[in-house]
C-alpha cells in the first residue's frame, strides 16, 4: 500500500507504477462532462488546477440547516467519455492525477508520460467507502451546472484507488485485456 | 378471493355495518401497499440479496492477499456492509427500476400501476432512488424516477391467491456492456449450437473487461426474437445465484461459463485477478428459422435485487430473497 499525500507533484505522481495500491490524503476537484467541455472550450477554470487531482464524480450532496455541505454518496463515473478532453486538461493546467473507473484512451495516456500524470481507478459502485472518506467541502464552483456537474472541492483522507495508468506509458488496462485475450484465444 | 387482491372504491350507498367495515380495511390498501413497496424499494437498494453476498464473500477468499482484486473485493465488501448500516444506497446510480408483480385472477393492474409510481416518487424524495430517468428526447429530468417506460413493471397472472412483487434495480454502466449476438458469427466462429452459445457469451464477458463494475453476474437468453431476448435474459437475474438449471445441459453450461471466465484473469474491476463472474444463468425461447439471437445482460457485483410475498392487507408477508 502506498501513499500520495497533498501537496501533490509531478515528481510524486512519476514514482507511482501501474498497479500500485495507492491512498490519497488531500485535495480533490470534482470534474465531469460539463466541467471538462467548458475547459476544452477555452474556459479558465475557477480554481488553480496546477498540480491538483481531477475526480471524475459527481456527487451526491446535501446542505444542512447551517448551510454546510456534505457528501453522502461519491463513486466513480465512467471516465471514457472526457477522453476527448482530458489530455488538454493535462497539458493546460498541470493536473497530476485524474480518478475515475473503466480506464482512458490513448491519448490520455500519451499526456500522463509527456506531461506527468497518472489515473487512479477507484472501485466503481462503492459509493458509501468513497464518501466516507470525504472529510470536509472546501469548495463549490461553476454551481451552474447543476450539482452533480459543478466543481467540488474536497478534503480526502486515506481515498483508496489503483494505478491503472502511470506517468511512463504503461496502462493495466491494456496489459488486462492482452492477456484475458490470449486466453480467450486458447479456450475458445 | 379475486376480490381480495383489488382495490376497488365502492360508491359510498347504502352499506351494512359489516361492509362498512369491510369499505375502511380496502381504502387502507393502498396506503398499506404503498409502504410495502416503499420498503421494497428501500431494501433492494441498500442490501444485497444473501445469495449474493455469499458469492462475494466466496470470492474474495479466493483472491491471492495483497493484491489488487484483493484490494478491490475488499472495498466492495466494506461498500455492502456501510450501505446497510447507513441504509444508503448501495451505488449511487440507483439503476432502471423494474417491477415483475406476480398476482392473482382479477386482480386490479391499473391500480396497483399506480401505486407503485407513487411510491418510486416517494423512495426518490427520500434518496433510496436517485433521480435517475431522463427524457431521451428533451434531456429532462422531472426528478421522480417516472417517465416514459420508467419504471419497467411486468405483470403475471399466477395461480396463487396471493400477491408477489420482485423488484431489480439495473444499474447503467452494466447495462452498456450487455450484448446481443446473431449466429452464426463468423469472426468468433460460433454456430447455431451450444458451443456457439458459449463462445458469444465469453466473448461478450471479455468485452466488457472492468466497464461493468465486475464481478458480474450474466443473464442469458438463447433464442427469441430482439426484444424478447433481451427481456427473458433479464428475468433470469431473477434466479438466485446458488440454483440450479432445470435443463441438464443448460445447467453444465451456466457452471462452465463462470469456471472458463474466471480464467480470463479480468478480475474484479479489471485490475486482473480470479473473480470475474460470480453467475451465469441461461434461459431459451423459440425462435424463427431464420435467426438465432443470444442476449447476454450483465449486472454488476451491486446486484440489486429483492422480493416480497404480500399478505392480504398488502403488508409484508416474506422477503423472497
Ligand atoms: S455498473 Fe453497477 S456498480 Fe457500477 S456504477 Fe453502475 S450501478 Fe454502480
Amino acid at each position: 500500500m502506498k501513499k500520495l499525500d497533498y501537496p501533490f507533484s509531478v515528481e510524486a505522481v512519476r514514482k507511482l507504477k501501474v498497479g500500485d495500491m495507492v491512498l490519497i490524503t488531500g485535495k480533490l476537484f470534482t470534474g465531469r462532462d460539463a466541467v471538462h467541455k467548458y475547459l476544452h472550450d477555452g474556459n479558465k477554470p475557477p480554481v488553480n488546477l496546477k498540480n491538483q487531482i481531477i475526480y471524475h464524480c459527481g456527487p451526491v450532496t446535501m446542505k444542512d440547516k447551517n448551510g454546510k455541505w456534505t457528501v453522502t454518496a461519491a463513486g466513480p463515473t465512467t471516465s471514457i467519455r472526457e477522453e476527448p478532453y482530458q489530455w488538454e486538461v493535462i497539458r493546460d493546467y498541470g493536473i497530476v492525477g485524474v480518478i475515475g473507473k473503466g480506464g482512458m484512451g490513448q491519448k490520455t495516456l500519451d499526456a500522463c508520460k509527456e506531461y506527468g500524470c497518472v489515473y487512479l481507478h477507484a472501485v466503481g459502485g462503492a459509493a458509501q467507502v468513497l464518501a466516507e472518506k470525504i472529510k470536509s467541502v472546501d469548495g463549490l464552483f461553476l454551481e451552474e451546472f447543476g450539482l452533480p456537474e459543478a466543481i467540488w472541492e474536497l478534503s480526502v483522507v486515506d481515498f483508496p484507488v489503483v494505478v491503472t495508468m502511470d506517468a511512463h506509458g504503461n496502462s493495466l488496462h491494456k496489459e488486462v485485456e492482452a492477456h484475458s485475450k490470449e486466453i480467450m484465444k486458447e479456450i475458445l | 378471493m379475486a376480490k381480495k387482491a383489488a382495490f376497488k372504491k365502492k360508491a359510498t350507498k347504502k352499506v351494512s355495518v359489516k361492509k362498512v367495515v369491510k369499505v375502511v380495511k380496502k381504502l387502507n390498501g393502498p396506503q398499506q401497499t404503498i409502504e410495502s413497496l416503499l420498503e421494497l424499494i428501500r431494501i433492494t437498494s441498500t442490501v444485497v440479496p444473501d445469495d449474493v453476498f455469499k458469492a462475494i464473500e466466496r470470492n474474495a477468499k479466493n483472491e491471492e492477499k495483497n493484491t489488487t482484486a484483493d484490494y478491490a473485493m475488499g472495498i466492495i465488501k466494506e461498500n455492502i456492509d456501510l450501505a446497510k448500516y447507513k441504509s444508503q444506497p448501495l451505488c449511487q446510480d440507483t439503476g432502471t427500476v423494474i417491477f415483475y408483480i406476480y398476482h392473482p385472477a382479477g386482480f386490479h393492474q391499473t391500480t396497483f400501476k399506480e401505486l407503485i409510481k407513487k411510491s418510486v416518487t416517494l423512495a426518490t424524495k427520500k434518496g433510496y432512488l436517485r433521480q435517475n430517468s431522463v427524457n431521451s428526447l428533451t434531456g429532462e429530468n422531472a426528478g421522480t424516477n417516472l417517465g416514459e417506460g420508467h419504471p419497467s413493471i411486468h405483470f403475471y397472472e399466477h395461480k396463487g391467491s396471493e400477491v408477489e412483487v420482485k423488484l431489480v434495480l439495473k444499474g447503467g454502466g452494466c447495462e452498456n456492456v450487455s450484448a446481443q449476438y446473431s449466429l452464426p458469427n463468423t469472426a468468433l466462429s460460433a454456430g447455431r449450437d451450444l458451443e456457439g452459445v458459449r463462445k458469444v457469451i465469453i466473448d461478450a464477458v471479455y468485452k466488457a473487461q472492468g466497464k461493468g463494475c465486475g464481478p458480474g453476474a450474466l443473464g442469458v437468453c438463447v433464442g427469441g426474437d430482439r426484444a424478447d431476448s433481451a427481456y427473458y435474459a433479464k428475468k433470469q437475474l431473477l434466479r438466485k445465484l446458488d440454483d440450479s438449471n432445470p435443463n441438464k445441459d443448460l445447467d453444465k453450461l451456466e457452471k462452465e461459463i463462470v469456471e472458463t471466465c474466471n480464467k480470463l484473469g479480468i478480475g474484479p474491476m479489471g485490475f486482473g485477478g480470479k473473480t470475474t463472474l460470480l453467475s451465469c444463468k441461461i434461459t431459451s425461447a423459440n425462435r424463427v428459422p431464420a435467426s438465432f439471437f443470444v442476449t447476454i445482460s450483465y449486472m454488476c457485483w451491486a446486484f440489486r435485487r429483492q422480493g416480497i410475498v404480500m399478505n392480504k392487507n398488502f403488508a409484508i408477508k416474506k422477503w423472497l430473497y
